[in-house]
């Protein structure tokens, strides 16, 4: 009876988080369905003329839909970039002492503490200079500066959970370090990987002052495409919010595949 | 402790390369603007701190620090704990699992600007639902004349959009504790808040150190959201530090001011962050050390 009731009141509260959570996504797809003037005029909880123009303008112009494409390329990049140089970082920093280890591990963080405005001008000059501008490389590499601190630490966090004796354990049974790393420690820290995929994929995917200033044309991400629906003529909300509502899509699809790594995490199998 | 192994440092090369790539360029050319006075490509001054000396003095500054420390506070009290009770409440196992997970995460997904947008026509007592939804109730509210309702409604779009990051990174940690460790807890007969609090919580002191320090410097540094909900109004009430370094520096087009701003900007993030992650730390240290009395 305790036991039931507990439950129930967790189960109360998570769908109570849900509704709020879903209620402004919700707002955003009523709208996509909706014109421009039907949004404007009156409050409505469904769309009266349910209309699907603002997708069709996304899916039949190809500067719209390119955009999306161009944003998955170099996240696509970007995150694998950043968790594989991030993996045997975190390893070192979790299982050795070596000089100015401390330091450079709060370093890698001090590199989000500083407001993107700052690094658009010197970027700009960077990738002109290396002739790299408006390609997808420019911006997954402009992207590592966030990502791959985020990835060191939070694959660190999740590896110094694990204890010593594991490694140890594994290097008297005669493993190899890149055997015993990909057979016996990526599984474990698998919701750590995981998670970490998952949110470099994400601030990524959103990130805008930096993508919008490398690129002009051939790799113009969909989060600066958008930006056109505010125009002098006035806001276009319903392109705006059907753009919107698409560009989560491809995200949810992502935790959807790593949605296995986060809830399954620590399956001991030695020890 | 850990054993010594200066080789370690080979498995960070790729992640320092990749890193100072890109950081150390950019803050040489913040610090080289920061001592001058850019008067045309050409033409320029050497004037030493005096630009850090004048933006330190700047009253209007003050108040937006102030502003900042307090919202970033708010922030900090109401996404941890929250996010944290989220993790616990989580199912951990079947199709529940899946759907909360991919639930939860979308509002992370939408860019910014798009964030700020929907919250400003979802606000709206004419034509959004929660503007017109707190009309029904009764509520006088309008974000866009009341300097409380706005700023209100800058922290409930903040906790909406940012509350899953704590949430899945506290899921992820509480789903890496071993069995075992619960197991134990049982044959000791402990009530679940003793679970809580010295299995569940300490277990997840990393992740939420992640947590907090993230969701602290980025609300620090929040700029769309609240620019494109309320351009920093009514009056000043939701003007943020880094809108108000924006307004400097493309505004005013000062870039020398501006330039100094932003290292000054960084050291109050790096000094609060420092004193934060030692704070935590501290407190897992003390934490352990009472759990081997024991």
């Amino acid at each position: 009876m305790h036991e039931d009731t507990r439950f129930k009141k967790r189960t109360l509260f998570l769908i109570a988080y849900l509704i709020f959570a879903l209620l402004p996504i919700y707002w955003m797809v009523n709208m996509s369905f909706k014109s421009n003037e039907e949004i404007l005029a009156s409050f409505s909880f469904f769309p009266q003329h349910f209309s699907l123009a603002s997708y069709k303008t996304i899916f039949t112009d190809e500067s719209w839909y390119s955009g999306y494409i161009n944003s998955l390329i170099y996240v696509g990049i970007n995150t694998v970039i950043s968790i594989s140089v991030a993996l045997p970082a975190a390893y070192a920093f979790s299982r050795y002492s070596f000089l100015g280890d401390k330091h450079v591990f709060f370093w890698l963080l001090t590199n989000r503490m500083t407001p993107p405005a700052v690094f658009l001008l010197p970027f700009f000059q960077l990738y002109t200079t290396l002739g790299l501008m408006d390609t997808h490389i420019a911006v997954a590499m402009a992207h590592l500066l966030f990502n791959v601190p985020l990835a060191v630490w939070i694959l660190e966090g999740f590896m110094s959970g694990i204890p010593r004796e594991i490694d140890e354990t594994a290097y008297i049974d005669g493993y190899s370090f890149p055997r015993f790393f990909a057979t016996i420690f990526l599984p474990l820290i698998k919701a750590g990987v995981g998670v970490a995929a998952f949110f470099c994929f994400m601030f990524s995917w959103v990130e805008l002052l930096l993508a919008r200033t490398l690129t002009s044309v051939n790799a113009k991400p969909i989060v600066a495409i958008m930006t056109r629906t505010v125009s002098a003529s006035g806001m276009d909300w319903a392109t705006l919010a059907a753009a919107g509502t698409l560009t989560i899509v491809p995200g949810a699809i992502v935790i959807w595949f790593v949605r296995h790594y986060i809830a399954k995490g620590f399956a001991m199998g030695r020890v | 402790m850990k054993p010594v192994n200066q080789k370690a440092w080979f498995l960070v090369l790729p992640v320092f390369i990749c890193v100072a790539f890109s950081a150390i360029l950019p803050l040489m050319t913040v610090v080289n603007y920061s001592v001058q006075d850019i008067i045309s490509p050409e033409r320029r001054v050497f004037v030493g701190v005096e630009w850090f000396a004048s933006v330190m003095r700047d009253p209007e500054l003050h108040e937006a620090l102030l502003r900042q420390l307090l919202f970033s506070v708010a922030v900090l009290l109401v996404e941890i704990p929250l996010g944290i009770a989220l993790a616990l409440s989580m199912p951990a196992q079947g199709w529940k699992s899946s759907a909360t997970l991919v639930l939860i995460s979308l509002s992370l997904l939408i860019p910014w600007n798009v964030v700020g947008t929907i919250w400003q026509i979802f606000g709206r007592s004419d034509i959004g639902l929660l503007g017109a939804g707190l009309k029904a109730l009764g509520v006088d509210y309008n974000y866009t004349g009341n300097s409380l309702d706005a700023w209100l409604t800058v922290l409930v779009m903040d906790v909406w959009h940012w509350t899953p990051l704590v949430a899945l990174l506290g899921f992820a940690g509480l789903r890496s504790i071993p069995d075992a460790y619960y197991q134990a807890a049982r044959i000791d007969g402990a009530s679940k808040f003793a679970v809580f609090r010295y299995i569940q919580l300490p277990k997840m002191r990393g992740v939420l150190m992640i947590a907090v320090l993230l969701r602290f410097m980025d609300s620090f540094m929040i700029y769309t959201e609240p620019f494109v909900l309320t351009g920093g109004g009514p009056g000043n009430s939701t003007t943020f530090l880094s809108q108000y370094l924006t307004q400097k520096a493309v505004g005013q087009f000062d870039l020398g001011p501006a330039a100094a701003f932003s290292l000054i900007y960084f050291l109050i993030i790096l000094l609060l962050c420092f004193i934060l992650y030692n704070w935590m730390q501290a407190l897992g240290q003390s934490e352990k050390e009472g759990a081997s009395h024991a």
